[in-house]
């Protein structure tokens, strides 16, 4: 006997995600997952978010890694309430991981909850944590091709960071292509040229930061 | 590594079909996989034979069809299949595309007895 099912195999994790989606609106919470490849910037993003945003948003961290605690150890010396997450080998967080941290974390004293994914730019791009917004770290280090090589990735991203543009004079990086590969199969996404490094062009992703909350 | 979690959640919608349908045993899974998916089926495969063990399902055979990525070009509306390093229409050679397949992940049906 045959049975159709038509069924998303992650139809589960879809469904803990929009519970998710569901806590944080009831908190006002605007979650960001954010995606990159180990070493991209994330940390160093938050870090700069967190140094820019002080004092008019309250922001909390949710820190997905392997294994240590290192990075929350960062963030926590900001004075902003984070959580580790270790995968224990897992290769990205999922919305059942996310939903135990949710609950761990002050919700109703947050207005942008960043969430650092595991450094991957396959698996965590098919598993929603229950986010309002996908944003992904590119940097100028890893190549330009990348776009060709992690589509679905690239594809799902509301936002792209290019990071490390200091470095754009000592590495072969075109901007123009990589930029126009990202916008041929994700018209609507935002690409920002930023570097967490030396702050440079870090208020324009403030920004837009900003406009997205003030739509929540 | 993403293939145990998505084999993993294929298994568990796989058992609640299976037992819901009062089923002795599954002797086949259809899978409709997109190549954008990045998903492996050998990768799937592995991993199926270790986790189904003691299930309604491990005798199961897992049968994959693969959709390749397809797009359709927003300004001249052709569809055609996208490839690798080669993200402008062939038509028109626009790169303005959207993606119409390629994506698919999901549990078609199941053979049960």
């Amino acid at each position: 006997m045959k049975i159709k099912v038509l069924k998303d195999i992650l139809d589960a994790n879809e469904q803990l995600a929009e519970r998710n989606r569901q806590l944080l609106d009831s908190n006002s919470v605007f979650a960001v997952n954010l995606l990159s490849s180990p070493g991209a910037g994330k940390t160093s993003l938050i870090l700069a978010t967190i140094k820019s945003l002080k004092g008019e948003i309250k922001i909390g961290v949710i820190e997905g890694d392997v294994s240590s605690s290192l990075d929350a150890e960062v963030i926590g010396k900001e004075g902003v309430p984070v959580l580790q997450i270790n995968t224990g080998g897992g290769c990205h967080l999922d919305a059942n991981m996310a939903y135990t941290a949710l609950n761990n974390l002050p919700l109703k004293s947050i207005e942008l909850l960043l969430i650092e994914n595991v450094g991957n730019l396959i698996c965590p791009a098919e598993f929603a944590l229950g986010e309002h917004k996908k944003v992904l770290i590119s940097s100028i280090p890893e190549g330009d091709d990348k776009p060709f090589k992690y589509p679905l990735m690239f594809h799902k991203a509301d936002a792209v960071l290019i990071n490390k543009i200091d470095l754009l004079p000592y590495l072969k990086f075109d901007i123009q292509s990589f930029s126009q590969a990202i916008k041929a199969m994700n018209q609507a996404v935002e690409i920002f040229q930023i570097s967490c490094a030396t702050g440079q062009r870090i208020q324009e992703w403030i920004s837009w930061l900003l406009i997205q909350l003030s739509k929540r | 590594m993403h293939e145990l979690a998505i084999t993993q959640s294929m298994l568990d919608l796989v058992l609640e079909q299976a037992e819901k349908a009062g089923a002795m045993e599954v002797g086949r899974i259809n899978l409709v996989i997109g190549e954008m998916s990045g998903v492996v089926e050998e990768c799937v495969k592995f991993y199926f034979d270790f986790i189904s063990k003691g299930t309604l399902a491990e005798k199961a055979a897992l049968s994959f069809l693969m959709v390749p990525t397809m797009a359709r070009c927003r300004d001249c509306n052709e569809s055609f299949e996208l490839k690798e390093f080669d993200w402008a229409c062939p038509y028109c050679q626009g790169n303005n595309m959207e993606i119409v397949a390629g994506k698919e992940l999901f549990l078609e049906s199941i053979e049960v007895e």
